[in-house]
């Protein structure tokens, strides 16, 4: 555990991304990522949960028994899922709505779980808060980019937050017309991370020599 | 009827894998052998099962009379953890057999989605008792069909010449993503031409 506190941060964004290299929390990758505000806002969720039950579950390490130490990682990851469930719920109704199933979801979140248990029980309270705000970032980005492809292509639209006369929706011309529907359906979704991951695989592979 | 209309809905054209991507890490984890695959299954839809039936009861006669819904996702995720522990532990004392077939799949079950996707689902569509027993059951079966078919699928691969950047996951994927295609055949038409 010799790692610097840059590396800390930084190992989310693209060495160790939970979604394209530890490949976690794919079910909602793939559920949310219908349309570009969707992913935002999933991403920012799992941020704010990911950021404080890992300083919470680091805070607490050394009172946690070590035999009930999942259950408690459960019950403080769904306490703040709660919090952030009602707090979209009453700010962001149609963003709550829209994601629907995963919100509450988020609780079994194999990457919150995943970091608790890698990471924020063995190391400081500044590192597992630099651990969080880096992997949540990671699976923003991947969300993203996920969600920017399938609406791209699937509805020929970008759709981010709307503010003052713009109504968050960008129209892209020819695909808005003849929008390849399948990138919007379950089959697209599986079918565009498994070439995705193949191309991290081999951009991987080709880095490495 | 309407018991048969959820059958065929879980099955095939909600299922929770291919159409709703739940429960997509042990789909992509526990697939690479048909005999782990089965034994995940058969675990799945026995915790789907009761998980259904204990957490609509928590429901119904717990958090709706005390005021307290707004806690639903944190007792779900409790009544399950708690629930998977037992089973394990029933399992070990009762039937030493089973449990060698399912025991490293029982502690996987908790952090799976389709698990506690079924207890909220069975809420917000309104569902009775019996039909949140019938829905997990179902939704445990379909999910049981996903798995023990990628695992063939991925058996038969292994045989073949893959792609180096596209072995193992990637391939996995896209296998899935043309089952989903196949599966986009059931819709709800299906159901008004069966049951009218």
């Amino acid at each position: 555990m010799a790692q610097s506190h840059k590396e800390v941060l930084t190992k989310g964004l693209f060495k160790e991304n939970p979604v394209f290299i530890i490949m976690l929390g794919l079910c909602p990758t793939l559920g949310v990522t219908t349309q570009v505000v969707n992913g935002i806002g999933m991403g920012l969720s799992v941020i704010f949960v990911l950021v404080f039950s890992n300083i919470f579950i680091s805070l607490l390490k050394n009172i946690i028994p070590n035999s009930v130490r999942i259950p408690s990682y459960i019950v403080i990851i769904a306490a703040f899922v709660t919090i952030v469930e009602m707090v979209m719920h009453a700010f962001a109704p149609a963003i709550y709505k829209a994601l629907g199933i995963f919100l509450p979801l988020i609780v079994v979140n194999c990457i919150i779980l995943g970091r608790a248990e890698a990471f924020a029980n063995k190391n400081t309270v500044y590192d597992s808060f630099l651990d969080a705000i880096g992997m949540g970032v990671g699976f923003t980005m991947a969300l993203i980019l996920i969600a920017l492809i399938r609406e791209v292509f699937g509805a020929g639209t970008i759709t981010l937050i709307p503010i003052g006369n713009f109504d968050g929706v960008l129209k892209i011309p020819l695909l808005y017309t003849y929008p390849v529907r399948v990138f919007t359906l379950a089959a697209g979704a599986l079918l565009l991370m498994g070439y995705l991951k193949a191309f991290f695989t081999w951009f991987a592979e080709r880095k490495r020599g | 009827m309407a018991y048969v209309a959820i059958f065929i809905t879980y099955i095939f054209i909600n299922n929770f894998i291919l159409t709703q991507f739940l429960g997509l890490c042990p789909f992509i984890g526990v697939s690479k052998n048909s005999e782990s695959a089965i034994g995940m299954g058969m675990a799945v839809t026995f915790v789907m099962g009761i998980a259904s039936i204990i957490t609509w009861l928590v429901y119904t006669f717990l958090l709706v009379p005390l005021d307290l819904v707004y806690l639903q996702t944190l007792s779900f995720i409790l009544v399950i953890a708690a629930l998977v522990q037992f089973v394990e532990l029933i399992i070990q004392k009762n039937s030493p057999g089973l449990y060698q077939a399912l025991g490293i799949f029982l502690p996987l079950i908790t952090t799976n989605c389709a698990v506690l996707g079924i207890a909220i689902m069975n809420i917000t569509e309104g569902y009775t008792l019996m039909q949140s027993f019938s829905a997990g059951i179902a939704a445990g079966i379909g999910f049981t069909l996903a798995l023990v078919l990628m695992s063939n699928i991925r058996e038969r691969m292994d045989l073949f010449p893959v792609q180096k950047s596209f072995k193992g996951v990637p391939i996995a994927f896209i296998s899935g993503g043309l089952m989903a295609l196949a599966f986009m055949a059931f819709d709800k038409s299906l159901l008004t031409n069966l049951l009218g």
